[in-house]
């Protein structure tokens, strides 16, 4: 398990991140999501020893990382953001040195170098340079570094930044392989990927964590707008204006298309379905319905509403 | 106690492996070594054939001065380059101590000082040929007064690749740093009389006369030491402060 207590660091005078604080269960796999300069990176800097917090701690199974660093750092895989790497190096050597810097060699090696061969699809480059490959394959050597010695926590940095869409695809597929008996985190400015990965997601936002759950817990706590559309005939100005008038928490957005269609937009908080009753007044109002869709809040407008600045440009 | 130091040292030994494999994968260590070599090889002939000394030492007292370049070469990339690459960050976060790292990082720099001082044998040999009264005491510490000014000149190159992220300034710095010790003896006069003891004892120059004298005493070999551990000390201490700012 791994307890994230209060972590809050400053670079000089800027904050990157503020009292985050979050748990990590062993075989879990955590999604860490925010958008660019959340902390994302500097709180997993921390976690793996690199930097240093000004306040706060981290434990590994109730052990302070500060005091076992060097005991810890072994049991972790660490890809960092960008995927570092000595570039004038042979994909093989790489692996060599990141296993003997663990104590793995002889017969031990080899077993393990089969095992990231298998997993991270690096036999065909094993001999070539990683500067000449191509960023999938810089990718797969990473995480076959950082899985060399098959360590119970895995740490990944964006993992899929800079991939191919099959490449993406193969990456998550491998997470999620690992999950299964590893205790994961991966970091992510995109939902998606993180839903699609993940147990349980912590989202953070300038520095401070504003959501922490699995998807369902998130979405229950979440107040979102549900948006129903309606395309009807025979709507008349003063029919549309009662609609409003009927449903107060409804707002109305109308558009006239050709041949007396109408298109209405409809929004109202969710947790209420009110297409009956909508249905009921469009009967009433004598207009022919000839399309309603819904559209539930989503995960992305909780996202969206938990870190775009309030009245900034994106929002 | 034991257990650990084997461990420590094989740590060492990796990162040592690691050093010397990339010195030889870059151009930057083969061009160095020759450019020394054929620097020196010229000093050891002109001495050689036209002031017609039988002993190394014009090669002796032209090396410390060929080290002000040669040596912040080596050193400027050790942990520089690994900043600037971002590599540093898979290095600290391997379950290695930052002084194994530092130290195998500098002994891989002094071998590759050995090695070129090695080469110099050539001209050693040359001279078992053809020279005659050869002291080979004064030979034998002549150069192991060599290598412990490459010593403490290297642990002042790794220091100050350590405290930026930049090889070129860290050449410079190396430079300027390791300029200062080289100079120090040379400009004794201009210091007021109270001082100049101290400064001479600080310098390298004062030390390595009385080794290449072939007299090994401890006093010296102290110094010498003492330097390097604290230039090497200086730069885990750097090392460290990264994970604070
Ligand atoms: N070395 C540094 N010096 C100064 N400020 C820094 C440094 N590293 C990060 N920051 C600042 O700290 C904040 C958090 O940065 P961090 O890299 O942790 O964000 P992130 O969530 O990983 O972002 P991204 O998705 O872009 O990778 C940002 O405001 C960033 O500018
Ligand atoms: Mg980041």
């Amino acid at each position: 398990m791994i307890r994230v207590e209060n972590l809050t660091k400053y670079y000089g005078d800027v904050c990157a991140i503020k009292e985050v604080d979050f748990t990590v269960h062993d075989g879990e796999i955590l999604g860490f999501l925010g958008p660019n300069g959340a902390g994302k990176t500097t709180t997993l800097r921390i976690i793996t020893t690199y930097l240093a917090p000004t306040s706060g701690a981290v434990y590994i199974d109730d052990l302070d990382i500060a005091e076992h660093s060097a005991e810890l750092r072994a049991r972790i895989g660490y890809l960092p953001e960008l995927n570092p790497l000595y570039s004038e190096m042979p994909a093989y050597d790489l692996l060599v040195f990141a296993a003997s810097a663990r104590a793995i060699t002889g017969r031990r090696f080899k077993e393990a170098l089969g095992g990231v061969m298998e997993t991270c699809g690096v036999r065909e480059v094993l001999h070539r340079p990683v500067g000449e490959l191509s960023k999938g394959y810089r990718q797969r050597v990473g995480l076959a570094m950082a899985m060399i010695h098959d360590p119970e926590i895995l740490i990944m940095d964006e993992p899929s930044a800079g991939l191919d869409p099959n490449q993406i695809a193969e990456i998550r597929a491998l997470i999620k392989e690992l999950g299964k008996e590893k205790t994961v985190i991966i970091s992510s400015h995109i939902l998606q990927e993180v839903q699609a990965m993940a147990d349980r997601m912590v989202i953070l936002n300038k520095g401070q964590v504003v959501a922490d759950g699995t998807t369902t817990e998130l979405m229950a706590g979440f107040q979102g707008k549900a948006q129903l559309t309606l395309e009807v005939k025979n709507a008349t100005e003063d029919s549309v204006q009662g609609l409003a008038v009927r449903f107060p928490e409804i707002r109305v957005q109308d558009q006239k298309l050709q041949d007396g269609v109408s298109r209405l937009e409809l929004e109202y908080p969710t947790g209420q379905d009110l297409r009956e009753q909508i249905f009921g007044y469009a009967v009433e109002s004598s207009w022919v319905v000839l399309e309603m869709s819904r559209r539930q809040a989503r995960l992305e407008d909780l996202f969206r509403s938990l870190t775009v600045e309030e009245g900034g440009a994106l929002a | 106690m034991r257990d650990q130091l084997q461990i420590s040292a094989r740590h060492v030994a990796i990162i040592f492996r690691k050093e010397v494999g990339s010195f030889f994968n870059s151009p930057v260590a083969y061009i160095t070594l020759v450019v020394f070599l054929l620097i020196s090889g010229w000093f050891f002939s002109s001495s050689f054939f036209l002031i017609n000394e039988s002993d190394l030492r014009g090669l002796f007292n032209i090396i410390p001065t060929i080290y002000l370049f040669f040596i912040p070469a080596i050193t400027m990339g050790l942990i520089a380059r690994e900043k600037s690459t971002g590599t540093m960050e898979l290095l600290v976060t391997l379950p290695l101590e930052d002084w194994e790292v530092v130290t195998g990082k500098y002994l891989a720099a002094l071998s590759l000082i050995g090695v070129g001082l090695l080469y110099t044998f050539v001209h050693f040999i040359t001279l078992t040929f053809v020279g005659t009264n050869i002291d080979l005491g004064a030979i034998f510490t002549g150069y192991l007064g060599l290598l412990l000014v490459g010593g403490v000149y290297a642990a002042a190159g790794i220091f100050c690749s350590a405290v930026t992220g930049n090889q070129i300034t860290a050449f410079i710095l190396g430079f300027l740093i390791v300029f200062v010790f080289f100079m120090m003896d040379k400009v004794l006069f201009f210091i007021p009389g109270f001082m100049a003891g101290t400064v001479q004892y600080i310098s390298v120059d004062y030390h390595l006369s009385n080794i290449s004298r072939g007299v090994i005493d401890s006093r010296n070999l102290i110094y010498f030491i003492t330097v390097i551990a604290v230039f090497l000390i200086l730069t885990v201490r750097v090392l460290e402060i990264r994970k604070w700012r």
